[in-house]
């Protein structure tokens, strides 16, 4: 084992800023993405481009008062927002981000970022059933059960891969996925299986499921300004409300990484050669989720809000039969050839 | 390998036995607290969060056990699913009530502590006497193994898990079948 303790603290460290940064900037990103899809400038009196609007934002937060209401149950109510960033921080210690760059690479990987999102589930019903609102009450259900909607079919398409890759392990998965862009497993093209004709329609079940379990729209039904004032986090000031933000924004980061490694080959390049800009490098993986993370963004501010009944019925009446056929023919087209 | 022959030095707090130690310790406290808090909130949704905490513990001790699976699947399922599940219960439930306080039966606390006491010395008992073999590791914890395992050495608890699932799923779905209008 080289994992001594000073690597250990050093990659928390990197971890921790890295996940910081993101939440901040991402958050900067919406908001300019936002004036972009609906024509205006978004950001920009701090700083050049706005760009130092997330740290003053994050000052403003910090000093604040916590107000903490009468009537809350006040342990669960301090809990949750801990709650909230915690898995999605410690997921990061799976993530490869190239060959190289990988805090631990655990057997089981894919399994430790679902077990953690559904601790981040969690979160939000506390948080909800902790304030003492009607508001975050009702949006607390709402989100818990969109959570468990959409973990069935994201867990039962992630099988799929698991199938062709033969591994649990992200590193494993992303390296047999390297050697130019009609290698990556969206495509379906694999020495040992042939073209599995079915990897398209997994990739777009585990991106709508990867919207949907991290709350953004169209699925934001948990916070849904119009109905519920401010959803989960109604009653949260300060720095409560400022980790829920930070764990949404880091749970976006970890959406995007998955998706990246799962089906669009992590860090490899596009194009196999070997100098410089094409080499299999982790500027490669960060392009990628962040352009997954655009598309995010655009998403958002592209199409309405569903309705939670719509919600529920394109999880449970559609993209769950859907995902377990695809399994059963997946295996089956892993048999055949 | 004969344990009672060993000898067990306690390692310093700062080497790595010292400090693998003390993850273990955390997480075996994290478990009994987050069973103390299940056991005695009044508040159901304060059980439910102690079980989560309780929950994370053993899975703790699973990692701490080179399982890395195993305590995975502890959280995914047993936080993931049967908490939420919980969860689900009880706001389908009625509205908690204010609670019933009658006096509890005066023998009920020591009749309680005794038995709890009994079992726990039964338990630790057996632990002490049983001799315990080292069950030789099985593969890398890869999903190769787990599935080679799951099939040949252990197809016995694999069946039976098999026939859980399917009791539950055909109980939900004599449960759902009046549908909306009963």
């Amino acid at each position: 084992m080289s994992l001594t303790l000073l690597n250990a603290a050093v990659a928390v460290f990197i971890a921790i800023c890295f996940v910081g940064l993101n939440a901040a900037y991402l958050v900067w990103c919406e908001r300019k993405g936002a004036g972009f899809y609906q024509r205006r400038p978004g950001p920009m009196e701090n700083g050049p481009w706005g760009l130092l609007q997330p740290p003053i934002d994050g000052v403003k937060l910090m000093t604040k008062q916590l107000l903490i209401p009468g009537g809350v149950d006040k342990a669960i109510f301090m809990v949750a927002p801990v709650l909230a960033m915690f898995p999605a921080l410690i997921s990061f210690v799976t993530i490869p981000f190239s060959k190289n760059i990988v805090a631990h690479p655990i057997n089981v990987g894919v399994l430790m970022i679902f077990a953690f999102a559904a601790l981040g589930g969690m979160s939000l019903l506390v948080a909800g059933w902790g304030s003492r609102n009607k508001y975050a009450m009702i949006s607390s259900v709402r989100a818990v059960s969109q959570t468990v909607a959409y973990e069935i079919p994201m867990l039962i398409t992630t099988i799929t891969i698991v199938l062709v890759s033969g591994s649990l392990n992200l590193s494993e998965i992303a390296a047999s996925q390297l050697g130019g862009f009609w290698k990556w497993n969206i495509w379906g093209f694999q020495e040992a299986v042939g073209y599995n004709i079915l990897m398209p329609i997994s990739f777009l079940i585990i991106f709508v499921c990867a919207v949907a379990e991290t709350n953004r729209a169209p699925f934001d039904l948990g916070e849904a300004e119009s109905e519920l004032v401010a959803g989960f986090h109604t009653e949260y000031s300060s720095m409560g409300f400022g980790l829920f933000f930070m764990g949404e924004y880091a749970n976006i980061v970890i959406g995007a990484c998955l998706v990246t490694i799962l089906f669009l080959g992590g860090w490899s390049s596009p194009v196999p050669l070997g100098f410089f800009p094409f080499t299999d490098h982790v500027g490669w993986f960060l392009l990628k989720i962040y352009m997954i993370i655009f598309v995010f963004i655009w998403i958002r501010w592209t199409f309405p809000r569903t309705t939670i009944y719509g919600l529920l019925n394109l999880s449970w009446k559609y993209l769950i039969p859907i995902s377990l056929f695809n399994l059963l023919l997946t295996a089956a087209l892993l048999k055949v050839f | 390998m004969d344990v009672s022959q060993t000898i067990y030095q306690t390692p310093s707090i700062l080497s790595a036995d010292g400090l693998v130690g003390l993850v273990f310790l955390v997480m075996v406290a994290v478990t009994i607290l987050g069973a103390y808090v299940a056991s005695t909130a009044e508040r159901v949704v304060r059980a439910v969060s102690g079980l989560v905490i309780c929950f994370v513990g053993v899975a703790g001790i699973y990692y701490f056990l080179n399982s890395p699976f195993m305590s995975m699947m502890q959280i995914l399922i047993y936080v993931g699913a049967v908490c939420v599940t919980i969860s689900f219960a009880i706001m389908l439930a009625a509205p908690e009530e204010k609670k019933k306080t009658t006096p509890a039966n005066i023998l009920s606390g020591p009749l309680g502590f005794i038995v709890a006491a009994l079992i726990f010395g039964c338990m630790t008992g057996l632990a002490l006497k049983t001799e315990w073999q080292s069950y030789p590791k099985s593969g890398s914890g890869s999903v190769r193994d787990i599935g080679i395992s799951l099939l040949t050495t252990n197809s016995m608890v694999f069946e039976l898990i098999s026939i859980i699932l399917l009791i539950a799923i055909i109980g939900a779905v004599v449960i759902a079948r009046d549908g909306r209008s009963s």
